[in-house]
């Protein structure tokens, strides 16, 4: 931690920002960040009525219901030492533009600074907060059953708001078993961009399309990312062209709890059910800190 | 050219099922990029140069009117004389009247994307002149009856067999065969029909990368050549320019220049570099005898007090469209104007109105590539998102999308009731997609499943099966 003298005396204290599609959709993530985040010697708390962001608000135009969940947050977390997301996209929104959000309200623009200052995107915080000799702590899970190659696709706000780009491939070079390979344009946008892949979904097909093509190209059997949107996509566009490859959160992966990927069934697929499956993959070990 | 931004959906999907045209910009996207790159790369000083840029351009649009009125007074000072048009129909006339002054029946152009902004060709060609488009990119969409679909490679949507048709196809008529498929053999074809319309000219209309307040003088940047024997040939050279391209003096310029070639084509200078200082002087052994500038505003000095200000840095390098992945995927024509991806994505609605192109600053992941590579730092994103903001403010967008927004909001303010709400739907989708994993189709979600599978929920949401395992005080 920032002074290790701190840290031996009190462990930081985070808030998980659990995001509305890893709440909703994938919550293997969310136990999968609070396993790492306990292992790297925090304490987690998973404060009460979360719902978004409100980045969809925000990137519509819609100032309003935007601030209206700006306000909501900063209730909920500004009294942790930090906010931690496992998704550059929600982190960047607090991080990069809640302040703006209150650009006319000196008070409130102030504690969105505050809280703004605090939030990080999980493996950045893995890294560049925790530092060290925790990450190293998180060395040797185990790469996913059946996985030997993995390539991790740079979701776009994490990378150009929050410079997340080193972090997750380091923490991933200490899974065992696990070779990263780089696909080509690994930084290009996968078509994902919240409600434009429901606006333009020919545009929209077309950038996830290509960007599925690199992945096999790359002789991937798993792609990572650290955003759930990404994934939704890419795992939805390689189960419509009936593409094999496996899609998990890199949290899932580091955490050594990837079970069913996302797009996998849940029952009546061998390799699966014996894995525990389900929203139970992982379970239990997500709550047995290594400290 | 009569905007078509609001048919955006329509002209995509037409783009993307042409496959000519995917050829046409994969290979043009590999270019500019790596082009771009290695150039970017061998100057350290790249960096330090962006910054010092976007502070002479900064600066400068805070003195604009200063600067504006010593070019004029540099212009007139060297023979030239320089005319002001408040928007298009007075660009328009201006020239038409300049042209009409000097008798002039045919005119040869430089590339000037202005010129296109405020359609001075049809404007030319319907008060009776014969306007020749000499830049090959230019020349190619004038020949096809196109618009640009890059600013800085207007015919980039062109394959070379549909080339040489459309050269075989004109050229006909001059008694001149097709000619053959290989690059240099369609630049000399067009060179050999070029020739004799450069040299019958009366008028030269060029474009200017920038205006010198200190001199007096317009600069142009070509690779080839065109645009000098447009402004040296004929017996009057037009220039029309916007006024954000104004620069106090050559220091700043130098600047400037260093950035412009290698952020759009990733050369360290473009081939030509040419500077016009007034008409020619009695010494001089060739130029022309009129010298005219045309400072066109439409629209820019009201961008320049609010917040879009900004914008009006661009330098027309074209970065930001060369890596646009949704520039990429569906070319300029999709986006219906002269000006394309995230640039022409700020700038057409703010020149057209936004009630005319309303899908451009939404057609955007906000992947925020543009704003990485823009050499002048512009920031694209957060201007997308501006406009969107004002598209939201004066209720434009489907029903559909506003509707949904409207009661996603709603939820998403009350969690006492979002909660129940989403982990009931969560609860059944699970169930639903437990065999399968992933749904074909799924009822109100048509834009996701028109092209990817929605993958299922695992079931219980994150909160409530934290909630659960007894975590509750956490």
């Amino acid at each position: 931690m920032e002074g290790t003298s701190r840290a031996r005396a009190a462990p930081p204290r985070v808030g998980l920002f659990v995001t509305c599609l890893v709440d909703l959709y994938r919550p293997s993530t969310g136990f999968a960040a609070v396993h790492l985040l306990e292992a790297a010697g925090c304490e987690v708390a998973v404060p009460r009525g979360q719902t978004c962001c409100g980045q969809p608000a925000f990137n519509s135009g819609d100032a309003g219901t935007a601030r209206a969940l700006a306000r909501s947050i900063i209730d909920r977390f500004e009294g942790f030492d930090y906010l931690v997301a496992p998704s550059g996209s929600c982190a960047g929104m607090i991080r990069r533009h809640l302040p703006e959000l209150f650009a006319g309200d000196a008070g409130w623009r102030e504690r969105a600074e505050g809280l703004a200052d605090r939030t990080w995107e999980l493996t950045s915080f893995l890294v560049d907060v925790c530092g060290a000799p925790a990450a190293e702590r998180l060395r040797g899970a185990e790469a996913p059953r059946g996985v030997r190659r993995a390539t991790y696709h740079d979701s776009c706000s994490g990378l150009r708001e929050l410079g997340v780009r080193e972090q997750p491939r380091r923490l991933l070079a200490g899974v065992a078993g696990l070779d990263l390979v780089e696909m080509p344009d690994a930084e290009v946008c996968c078509g994902f961009g919240g409600t434009f892949c429901v606006k333009y979904p020919g545009v929209s097909g077309r950038m996830v399309s290509e960007k599925v093509e690199n992945i096999a190209a790359a002789g991937a059997e798993a792609v990572l990312a650290g955003d759930v949107g990404c994934l939704l996509n890419i795992a939805g566009r390689m189960r419509r062209e009936g593409r094999a490859g496996r899609v998990f959160h890199v949290a899932e992966v580091l955490a050594g709890m990837a079970d069913r990927g996302i797009g996998e069934p849940a029952v009546g697929s061998p390799g699966t059910t014996a894995a525990g499956g389900g929203s139970g993959g992982g379970s239990g070990r997500g709550r047995a800190p290594e400290r | 050219m009569i905007p078509e931004s609001h048919r955006f959906p329509d002209r995509a999907g037409l783009a993307l099922a042409d496959e000519g045209l995917r050829l046409a910009l994969d290979r043009a996207r590999q270019g500019f990029i790596g082009n771009r790159r290695k150039a970017v790369d061998a100057l350290p000083e790249f960096p330090a140069l962006r910054e010092a840029a976007r502070r002479i351009k900064d600066h400068t649009l805070s003195n604009l009117d200063l600067y504006l009125e010593r070019f004029e007074s540099q212009v007139t000072a060297s023979g030239g004389q320089v005319h002001w048009a408040a928007d298009a129909p007075a660009a328009r006339a201006r020239i038409i009247d300049i042209c009409r002054e000097a008798g002039a029946r045919t005119v040869t152009k430089g590339k000037s994307m202005v010129g296109e902004e405020v359609a001075l060709n049809e404007a030319l060609e319907e008060a009776g002149l014969e306007v020749v488009e000499t830049d090959l990119g230019e020349y190619i969409i004038q020949l096809a009856d196109e618009t640009p679909s890059h600013i800085v490679a207007p015919a980039i949507h062109k394959t070379r067999e549909e080339i040489r048709d459309l050269f075989a196809k004109h050229h006909a008529p001059l008694g001149l065969g097709p000619p053959g498929l290989g690059n240099a053999e369609l630049v000399a074809r067009a060179r050999e029909v070029l020739r004799r319309d450069f040299l019958r000219a009366d008028v030269g209309i060029t474009g200017a990368n920038f205006l010198i307040a200190e001199s007096g003088s317009t600069v142009i940047v070509t690779n080839e050549g065109n645009g000098d024997l447009s402004n040296t040939l004929p017996r009057v050279h037009i220039v029309i320019a916007g006024i954000e391209k104004v620069l106090p003096g050559y220091e700043d310029l130098c600047t400037v220049l260093r950035l412009l070639a290698r952020s759009a084509t990733g050369q360290e200078m473009s081939v030509y570099t040419t500077v016009s200082t007034g008409p020619r002087r009695s010494a001089d052994l060739d130029g022309p005898e009129e010298f005219h500038v045309v400072l066109v505003d439409n629209g820019r000095s009201g961008m320049l007090g609010g917040e879009f200000r900004e914008m009006l840095r661009c330098i027309r390098c074209g970065a930001c469209l060369n890596h646009c992945p949704v520039y990429h995927a569906v070319g300029g024509h999709a986006y219906g104007w002269v000006y394309t991806g995230p640039m022409g994505s700020v700038l057409t609605p703010l020149i057209v109105g936004l009630d005319r192109a309303h899908h451009l600053p939404n057609a955007c992941t906000l992947n925020g590539r543009c704003e990485q590579v823009c050499p002048m730092s512009i920031p694209l994103p957060s201007m997308l998102r501006k406009l969107r903001a004002r598209g939201f403010e004066r209720g434009l967008g489907t029903r559909t999308s506003r509707l949904g927004l409207a009661m996603w909001g709603f939820l998403a303010r009350r969690p006492a009731l979002y909660r129940p709400v989403a982990g009931a739907a969560m609860g059944v989708m699970g169930w639903l997609g437990r065999r399968r994993g992933a749904f074909r189709r799924v009822p109100l979600a048509g834009g996701w499943t028109a092209v990817r599978d929605l993958p299922a929920p695992e079931g219980e949401t994150f909160q409530r099966a934290w909630r659960r395992r007894g975590s509750g005080g956490r």
